[in-house]
This record gives structure tokens, C-alpha cells and sequence, in this order.
């Protein structure tokens, strides 16, 4: 009779079951701050006067969103964060090297299903794919869990989107989810628990399903959950260690992290993929959703393949696919960004970077990059990118009066050819 | 409260409230500088002490940044009034002193520029023509850590 939502709380909060409206304290069992909003959490820290955090091997801090460090001032932020790591101990800090954030976590296997995760950052929410409630917090919140380990949260309701059908060749993870959004709105899930179930889910990898909870928060959602499978499993158990290795096995074994049809809470949406086309979210809004073939001509200065919602190595794979042979259109600047150096090595191992210079594209070190317009790839006035990020607020990567369109790393690379808006063949 | 109305739209989000570049920097006074940038320019310099923001459904929609509330308070807005707020903004904005005023209508009754008064005890937003609407009033230990200036002077001055 519970949500997944409910269960998790229940059990981080050490009661026997909570309800949605409920509000709970609850012990967090990972935190996640980075380079960008590490400083304003530290510095909260700081002015509540605790000594020690609370738990500095549940502490995650890697560096990502300017890296390496592009002005003094970003400098200045890193030497700030390694001197909080070496005071504080913290055991799992990742450098310049590692990547970003919400590949980095999984890959390194602090995702466990079942846990509570939070982090400065607001597409923690990631972390769902795997089965663990993880939300975006601000600052003062992080310091309180820095500093105590808990944080309160009014348990949300839940709404559940039940998604079945096959994919189209050309249709991605982030075309399903970027019909969803158009259809909820940017408000559509707000305080609520997203939770993505269906035959279309189970099929997918991994990195799919993480496109898919990365982009909970862009229709308000507090998490995006998904149920625990055996792929999970798979993609998790030569990533964790020590105890966690038991504590996943456990939670795969026991599988109950499922929400019964019957909770009280949950609302269900029905999501038929069957005839899915292409989708971009257009400027300014990430609601503002249309079937690419109704765009139009929409003349393209650059693309950007990267950002945790579409980095992954699968999402370099279908790139590289299209753009094999070929090279992009001239006047064009094409961004690749591998979300990791997992992804980097694998794409290296596998031909993909060559690939990509040979068609015309820069490859950068992983990183945010242009997705949140603070470190590179900006935007100008009156210029127009297509990215596989997750964003297109106005301004949001670079100039206010530069336009943003988000679509599949599939249309990104068709359109990084075509120099416009366009959509890969079906087979 | 008395305070001039800055009226925005709808999914007002927090690239526009503060944009992404200027995430290096944690100091309130050098945020404030860019504060709505993306639809005013020299936002801060427009506004005095004690305006209003008024946005529509979804304010502060985005990004995790405090550093977007950090910058309106900088601005010395006296609270944001929207029809409805984006989850991780309510509690940031609470958590750093700045008020939020969710009063569902209020775009139908205020206009850009107008004077309107806020009467926080009884809930009530009067207009400049006198028309009145209610917003649902903060609970008395949220009022604690809003006079505090957010809820960590509010828990130095618990523990003191």
C-alpha cells in the first residue's frame, strides 16, 4: 500500500511507514556537493560552527562544472573545496579528472537502491534510475546535512508514468522524456515523486533510464525513481565495495523497492511510445515540446553532445554512428564531451573521438561544458545551439538573446551534418 | 510592508534570476549586480529597498543555486509574491531570509510599477486601487527564520 518514495523514508527516517504530506527526519546516506556549489554550502557550513561533518566517508565531492579551473576566480574555488576535503578527511573526492557529478556517482558505485541521496545540485535526481530517492537541495540545506547528517522532507506523492511500446530506430530515452515534459508542463510534477515504469523502461539500459530520471526535476519533480532490476544490479555490482557489496545484493534479492498499485498517493499517467517521433524541447522552455518534423528550417551554430542527462558512451555510440564518413556543415561548431574519463577511455578504446575530429567536432575534457553556460562553448547574441543537455532557459549557455533547442544525441549529430534542425532516416 | 511591484511572468527560472556564470562567485553583494540579468539590465540599480517581486506559476523553476534568492535578497527585495513557487527555491529562499508569498491570482490584480502594501500577519496583499487578495500565511517559526535572515542566524541565535 506504499510508494517507493514512502518506503525509502520510512526506513531513513527509522519509522515503520510514513505517508505522503508526512514530514520526517531523515539520516541521509550520501551527500554530493561540487565545485560550483560546494563553496556556498561550505561556507554555510562554516558559519554553523561545527568542527567535523558528520560522516566524511558519506561525503561525495567531485569537480565538474569548471574544470580545469577557467579564471582566477574558479581557481580560487578549487583551492577553497581541496583545502574542505583535507581538513575534513572526506574520503571520495574527484578532481578535475574524473568528471561530472551525476556519472561520476554511479560509475564509482555511491549509488546504491533503497538509500537516500541528496545533493547540491539539482539533477541529483539521476541517481532514481538506480532505485535511490535523491533530490536537489540548496546550500544551507547541504550545510545542515554536512553538519548533522539529517534533513527534513514532507514526503511526496507520487506520480507514476506507466510507458509501453517499442522505440522507433530514430527515438531515444530523451525523446520519451521530452514528450512527457511537453505534455505535464514545467510544473506538472512539482513537490512530487516522478516514478517511470513500464515495459519501455525495463527494456532500456541503463544509461537510458538515467536520461529519463536526470529530467524529472524539469517537469518539478523531487525525484525520478525507477523500480530495481536485474540490469541494475549488472551495471552496479563490480562498482561498489565493502559492505555495500552485500547491501546491493540485498535490496536486488529482497526486490520489494516497488510501488503497489493500491497507494493511496499515486496518481498514473499512460505513455504509448509505439508511434514516438523525434522531439525538441524549443526556446525558452524545456515544456515547450514539439515533434521535430513540425519545426521547420532552424538553422543551427553549434551542437553540443555531452552533460549528464546525454554524455554516455551509448549516446557517443549513436552519434558516432550517424557522423562516421561524414563531416558537419560548414559555419558550424560542434562540441562532443564525454560525461567521464570512464566514457572518454571507452570512446577512445572504440574509435568514436577519431570519428568525431574527422567529421569536424571538438572534443573537450569531461565536463559540464556549455550546458549551464558558466566554463565553455558559450553561446553569442542571436546565435542558435542545439544540445543534448537538459536545459534552454533563456541565457541559460551563454547570451540571453541566444536560442538553446534540447534533442536526442541522435538529432544532435543528423543536425550537426545537416546544419539545421534534422532528424536521422528511419531504417 | 509597502513596496513598488516588479512584475514578471510565468516559470520565471533561476538562469534568468541569476545566470550560471556567475556561480564563482558566494559574496551577496557581487550576485545582486546580475540579478535578473537575462530580462533587466542593472535590475539591482532600478530597484529600492523593500520592492516587490510578482511572478506568475513555477517561479524560481532550474537549478539548485541559492545563489539565486542570495542575489534577490542583495537586491533588497522584501519578498517574492507568485501564483505558485518551484520546490528547491521555496526552501532555498526560506533558508537565506527571503520571504515567499504564494498568493494564486495576484498577477490578475497587481500591474508592473504599482505600489501595493503587504499586511504579513493578516495574509493580505492590497493593491494600489484597493483591491485585496489573500496569500496563505507563513507559519510563525518560518517568520523566525525570515527575521532572523535565514535559518542560520536563526539557529546561531537558537543556540546562543
Amino acid at each position: 500500500m506504499t510508494t517507493i518514495a514512502e518506503k525509502i523514508l520510512a526506513r531513513a527516517s527509522g519509522k515503520g511507514e510514513v505517508e505522503a504530506g508526512e514530514i520526517v527526519m531523515a539520516d541521509i546516506d550520501i551527500a554530493m556537493i561540487h565545485d560550483l556549489t560546494g563553496p556556498l554550502a561550505v561556507e554555510s557550513f562554516n558559519k554553523i560552527g561545527t568542527e567535523k561533518v558528520w560522516d566524511s566517508s558519506k561525503i561525495v565531492i567531485p569537480f565538474d562544472h569548471q574544470v580545469p579551473a577557467d579564471s582566477l576566480d574558479s581557481a580560487n574555488n578549487h583551492i577553497f573545496m581541496r583545502n574542505f576535503v583535507k581538513e575534513q578527511n572526506i574520503e571520495h573526492f574527484y578532481d578535475v579528472n574524473e568528471g561530472v557529478c551525476h556519472q561520476v556517482l554511479p560509475e564509482k558505485g555511491h549509488v546504491l537502491p533503497g538509500t537516500l541521496i541528496v545533493g547540491a545540485d539539482s539533477h541529483t535526481c539521476t541517481y532514481g534510475a538506480f532505485g535511490a530517492f535523491a533530490t536537489g537541495i540548496g546550500s544551507t540545506d547541504m550545510a545542515m546535512v554536512l553538519s548533522t547528517g539529517q534533513l527534513w522532507f514532507k514526503v511526496p506523492e507520487t506520480i507514476q508514468f506507466n510507458i509501453n511500446g517499442s522505440l522507433k530506430e530514430n527515438v531515444s530515452a530523451k525523446d520519451v522524456i521530452l514528450h512527457i515534459i511537453g505534455q505535464v508542463g514545467a510544473d506538472g510534477s512539482t513537490y512530487k515523486s516522478c516514478e517511470f515504469i513500464g515495459e519501455t523502461i525495463s527494456d532500456m539500459t541503463m544509461s537510458d533510464r538515467m536520461v529519463l530520471s536526470n529530467m524529472a526535476i524539469e517537469m518539478g519533480g523531487k525525484t525520478g525513481l525507477m523500480e530495481p532490476d536485474a540490469k541494475t544490479y549488472d551495471y552496479l555490482k563490480d562498482r561498489v565495495s565493502g559492505e555495500n557489496k552485500s547491501r546491493l545484493k540485498a535490496f536486488i534479492e529482497k526486490s520489494n523497492l516497488k510501488t503497489s498499485p493500491d497507494s493511496a498517493s499515486l496518481e498514473t499517467v499512460d505513455i504509448d511510445v509505439n508511434n514516438l517521433e523525434p522531439q525538441i524541447a524549443c526556446p525558452h522552455n524545456v515544456d515547450n515540446v514539439k515533434p521535430a518534423s513540425e519545426l521547420g528550417d532552424v538553422e543551427l551554430d553549434q551542437v553540443f553532445i555531452g552533460s549528464c542527462t546525454n554524455g554516455r558512451i551509448e549516446d557517443l555510440r549513436d552519434a558516432a554512428k550517424i557522423l562516421k564518413g561524414n563531416k558537419i556543415a560548414n559555419g558550424l561548431r560542434m562540441l562532443v564531451i564525454p560525461a567521464s574519463r570512464e566514457t572518454y577511455l571507452k570512446a577512445l578504446d572504440e574509435g568514436l573521438l577519431k570519428i568525431f575530429v574527422e567529421a569536424g567536432a571538438l572534443i573537450s575534457q569531461p565536463c559540464c561544458g556549455p550546458c549551464l553556460g558558466g566554463h565553455t562553448g558559450l553561446i553569442g547574441p542571436g546565435e542558435v545551439s542545439l544540445s543534448t543537455s537538459n536545459r534552454n532557459f533563456k541565457g541559460r549557455q551563454g547570451s540571453p538573446e541566444g536560442e538553446v533547442y534540447l534533442s536526442s544525441a541522435k538529432v544532435a549529430a543528423t543536425s550537426a551534418i545537416e546544419g539545421r534542425i534534422a532528424v536521422p532516416e528511419e531504417e | 510592508m509597502k513596496g513598488k511591484v516588479w512584475k514578471f511572468g510565468n516559470d520565471i527560472d533561476t538562469d534568468i534570476i541569476l545566470p550560471g556564470r556567475y556561480l564563482i562567485y558566494t559574496d551577496e553583494e557581487e550576485l545582486s549586480k546580475h540579478c535578473m540579468e537575462g530580462l533587466v539590465s542593472d535590475f539591482k540599480s532600478q530597484v529600492s529597498d523593500g520592492d516587490f517581486i510578482v511572478g506568475g506559476t513555477n517561479f524560481g523553476c532550474g537549478s539548485s543555486r541559492e545563489h539565486a534568492p542570495i542575489a534577490i535578497k542583495g537586491c533588497g527585495i522584501s519578498a517574492v509574491i507568485a501564483e505558485s513557487f518551484a520546490r528547491i527555491f521555496y526552501r532555498n529562499a526560506t533558508n537565506v531570509g527571503v520571504p515567499l508569498l504564494e498568493a494564486p491570482g495576484i498577477s490578475e490584480i497587481v500591474e508592473d510599477g504599482e505600489e501595493i502594501e503587504v499586511d504579513m500577519e493578516k495574509g493580505l496583499i492590497i493593491s494600489e486601487s484597493g483591491k485585496e487578495i489573500e496569500f496563505k500565511k507563513l507559519p510563525p517559526f518560518m517568520l523566525e527564520i525570515l527575521e532572523s535572515g535565514g535559518l542560520i542566524s536563526y539557529l546561531r541565535k537558537q543556540n546562543e
